[in-house]
Parts: C-alpha cells; structure tokens; sequence
C-alpha cells in the first residue's frame, strides 16, 4: 500500500499519522523537498497558515509542493492545509502570505474569529457517507477555522455549514464586506474536491471518525493504480522521532 | 474528559452565539500550535517580527520576564489596549498572562478575546492557595508545571495545555530540564506500573486517579505539552523537543537578544528541524549575542517556579 506523506513542518502531523496507522496506512513525515519523491500523496495538516508558510519558505519548499500538487498527486489540505492549498486567500497578515495554489476557491483565513469562537458541530456529508457508509453527519472540530467563500465550476462541494447572520456582530475587527456578502446566502463552503485534491476547513484528525481519511486513502490508490508506483523510501529522520515518541499521539477528543 | 464539557458562568454578556466550549475544542487549538514556538512580545511591532519569523503564536505582555525580574515590585496582567493593539497586528493567535487565582483578569481577557490565557507563576500571586476554575470559562488555559502531579492538577481546574515552569527570565535551562525530565521520568515509571499501584501512585503525586490512569494509558499528558522557561538559544528549544516535548515557549530569549528576528527565525527552524543536529547546527550560526544569564546557584535569585503547587 501507499504510503502517504504528512508535511510535518508545525501543527496536528502527529495527528494525521496517528489517524492513518488506525487505517493500517503509513504515514511518514515530510519536512525537506527531496522527502516528497518518496510519497505518492500528501497531506497539509493543520497548524497555523502563517507560521507553515514561513518555514515552507525558509526550506523552499514551496516549488516542490506546487510541483506535487501539479502532477495530479493527490493532495489533502485540513484546516492551515486548505489555506495553502487555495488560489486565493484573504484574511492574512500584513504583507501576505505564500500559497501552494491549486484549488480554485477563494479561502477567508480565520473566517469564524478568535479561539473564544471555535466550535463543534455535525456537518452533512452526503458524498462521504455514499463513500464511505456510515452516519449522514460528520461532527466537524472547527478550530480559528478558514471558510471557502467562492469556489470555482470545477470544484465539488462536499459539506457546508450555516452561518447565523448575526454570527459576527461581536467581534468587531473580524468584520469585512466580504463576509457580509458571504453569508447573505446562509453558508459557507467548508469540505471541497477538485480533482484529485481534497480540503477541509475543518479537523478530522482530532475525531476518531476516519472516514475522511478512508476517502483519502481510496483517492490516492486509484491514482497509483494509475501510474505504477514510486519506491517508498522512508527518511531516516522519521525513524529517529518515532523511536523518542512511540505514543505520542493526543487522546481523540469526541 | 468529555464530562468536564465547560458550563459558562462568566462572560454572558459579549459572546452570545456559542452555550460553551467543549474541552475538545480548547485542547484543539493546542493540538494546532504543536511543533512551534510561542514568543513574548510587548508591542505590536515585536508581535509582527514573531510572526515573520514563524512563531505559532505570541504571549502579550507589558515586560518580559526577565525585567519583571530586573525590576521587582507587583506584576500584574498587561493593559488590555496593548493586548487589543498586539492582537489586532498579527493574524497568528494571541495569548496573555493572567495572575495565578486571579478569576477577574482572566474574565477580562475572556472580554477582548484572546484566544489563550496563561494562569502565570511569572506574574505576582493573586491567591496563595487556589488556582483559577477554568472549568467557568470558554476561553482555554494553558498552565506551568514542575512536575507530574502538579500538571495533572492543574488538568483537573480544566487547563487544556501544559507548559514546564522552568525559571523564566533567567535564561537559563537547567530548571526546565529538571522539569521535563521529572514528568517524562513519571510518566515512564507509570507506563511500567501494575494496575494495583496507580491508586497509591495517584495519592503520593497528589493527582486524580483518573487523569493519572489516562496518562498510563495514553503514555503521556492528556494534553499538548509545551517546554518554558529559560530557552535562549535554538539548541535550547531543540533539548526540549528531543526530551519530548510538544512545543517551546521562548520569553525574554529572543527579544532580549542582540538580532531578535534572526534568533527568533532560527529557533522557530530548530524546533520544526529539531532531531537533524546538521539544520541545528546551520541555524545557529552567528545569531549575535544571547540573553544575559543568570546563575540560578546565587541565593539572591527569586525562584518563580515555586510560587504555587
């Protein structure tokens, strides 16, 4: 089987991998351009965008991640990892933020507010569940979440969330015209595919439900079915870390 | 953890849209700032070099720790303005200290909406015996421990993170090694223990038995574990990661030093590279002078860390 690689530069990677080993699928840690020769798919965890962004750009990663995601490898951003892997996103810091690209959508950092606004909730997921059976809802960790404003012809829909109207008359700065316009249809965007890339805005890796994660999985065999598989070299580095903390992932909160 | 779900007592006023918080969720935004580094900064300028630089997040706060000690006297939670200021610079998230049982600065902080408190031994006491009940809040805390017990206290008052107390503004290591090693050490001794043990274990580390057959069973803290307290350099920040650390908080360490931006940088990079001494080694290269440190030996030296169980 595959291995699948989780870019382990900040954030919930730990996670990821953890979430994959419960599927009997290995995930190995990428942290350098070369590591991404060995994998045939790849994960962008979640974490904070902006701090990603910067170390992707220190290691200069980021030629070799659009390169990835150009090949038609299959690629899942969650959370910070759908950030990166948007066309377009609004909300960042002063002077901006690199993007991998890739995803036609327009992606709104920090859409739902602070920590304080940070919530649980059961989410509808038709395609998932036609997929990969189960319950109709997926319950949905969204943490300082991003949302998908506008997305593209080619992009699929996979799960949305309503946004009461008054949802952001509270915090003050996080109010934009852009939202406004967001949310005079009631939702927003929050799980997309386009082709062979996935996003959630959301965290399946601190859920124990591992269906989006089966989903991946299933993505990329059909893909390497496709192209007669790459060697699965796995990094020594990655040996080393998981030697230290053979248990070291957090405990699924549900 | 699940029944600890948080029932909101304070802070019915500004926020209205969520009933509460679940632990899941405070724990969560911990889970995203692993493998980073949180900075203290004191204006919006510093917060936006930590953020250039990398960091996961920052700590407002009106004086570092190393000249709260420099200075002495009674320190308290920062202005809210400046921390509005810092949080309204950065779009990383942004954490500020409150006094150890001081209920009503962290309600405060819970007003502006920030997106972490730390419940700080750095910071003067407010209440010699009780820590806050941050079961009252939505906002999550992150708390410092010297040990085991301690951590899993502070677990039980509803902390979501966990960070080592090590001696802040000293610029020195040595405590927060003590500490990590003294809850990695008893977490390796529990992972070993028979069953029938754990309950007379619970009773000499002074931690519910419950929280403490978790960690047996998890084979660590149930939540995101941070190092803090003394990290001035990148191997510093490395040493934390490599005894198993999550994260690193840096105080005074880097904007104490000669080339903040630099250091910060390279210590952002040590803590994601932290197992490859060849990254190590290349980061920390000409970073300029470090923090003054100071020799925790010399009896004139408040230790912070003892302030509270």
């Amino acid at each position: 089987m595959a291995v699948v690689g989780v870019l382990a530069l900040q954030g919930s990677f730990n996670e990821h991998i953890a979430a994959l080993r419960r599927l009997g699928v290995k995930g190995v840690e990428i942290r350098k351009p070369e590591q991404l020769q060995s994998v045939s798919s790849l994960i962008i965890p979640g974490g904070e965008s902006t701090t990603m962004a910067k170390l992707a750009e220190y290691h200069n990663l980021f030629p070799a991640l659009r390169e990835f995601v150009e090949m038609g490898k299959p690629v899942w951003g969650t959370c910070a990892g759908l950030i990166f892997l948007a066309n377009k996103a609004t909300g960042q810091k002063t002077g901006g933020q690199k993007l991998v690209g890739g995803l036609d959508c327009t992606v709104h950092r920090n859409f739902f507010g602070s920590q304080i606004q940070s919530f649980e909730a059961d989410l509808p997921v038709p395609e998932l569940a036609s997929k990969e059976g189960g319950p109709e809802t997926f319950r949905g960790i969204f943490i300082r979440a991003p949302a998908i404003l506008e997305a593209g012809p080619e992009v699929q829909v996979l799960a949305d969330y309503p946004v009461p109207s008054n949802k952001f008359l509270d915090s003050d700065s996080f109010i934009e015209d852009k939202k406004k316009v967001a949310h005079k249809c009631g939702k927003v965007i929050v799980a997309v595919r386009q082709g062979n890339i996935l996003g959630t805005a959301f965290h399946p890796e601190l859920t124990a439900d591992t269906r989006w994660h089966s989903y991946f999985i299933k993505m990329s065999n059909a893909n390497v079915g496709e192209e007669a598989s790459s060697s699965s070299l796995v990094p020594a580095e990655v040996d080393i870390t998981s030697n230290q903390q053979p248990c070291s992932d957090l405990p699924i909160f549900q | 953890m699940e029944g600890s779900g948080v029932v909101t007592v304070y802070g019915n006023g500004a926020i209205t849209e969520t009933k509460k918080s679940p632990f899941s969720v405070k724990v969560g935004l911990a889970q995203m700032l692993r493998g980073g580094v949180i900075m203290d900064v004191v204006n919006a300028d510093q917060a936006r070099v930590a953020e250039e630089a990398g960091a996961c997040a920052v700590m407002a706060l009106e004086r570092v720790p190393a000249d709260i000690r420099a200075q002495g006297g009674v320190a308290r939670m920062s202005d809210p303005q400046l921390i509005k200021e810092i949080k309204q610079a950065v779009t990383i998230p942004v954490m500020a200290k409150a006094r150890i049982g001081h209920f009503v600065e962290a309600q405060i902080l819970e007003a502006i909406g920030i997106d972490y408190v730390d419940e700080s031994e750095v910071l003067t006491l407010a209440d010699e015996d009780n820590h806050i009940n941050k079961h009252n809040f939505r906002i999550p805390f992150v708390c410092g421990c010297r040990n085991l017990g301690e951590a899993l206290r502070r677990i039980r008052e509803g902390a979501a993170m966990i960070r080592t107390k090590g001696e802040a503004g000293t610029g020195n290591i040595v405590e927060a090694v003590r500490h990590v090693r003294s809850v990695m050490g008893d977490i390796r001794v529990l992972r070993n223990m028979d069953d029938d043990e754990v309950f007379t274990f619970s009773k000499k580390i002074a931690a519910p038995y419950d929280l403490v057959m978790q960690t047996k069973q998890l084979g660590r803290l149930p939540v995101v574990h941070f190092a803090a307290g003394g990290v001035a350099t990148p191997a510093d920040a490395a040493l934390m990661m490599q005894l198993g650390c999550d994260g690193v908080f840096v105080g005074s360490g880097v904007f104490k030093s000669g080339d903040p931006a630099k250091r910060a940088r390279a210590i952002v990079q040590a803590v994601t590279h932290y197992s490859d001494p060849e990254v190590l080694a290349e980061v920390s290269c000409g970073l300029g002078e470090a923090m003054v440190g100071i020799n925790l030996n010399d009896d004139k030296v408040e230790r912070f860390a003892n302030r509270s169980e």
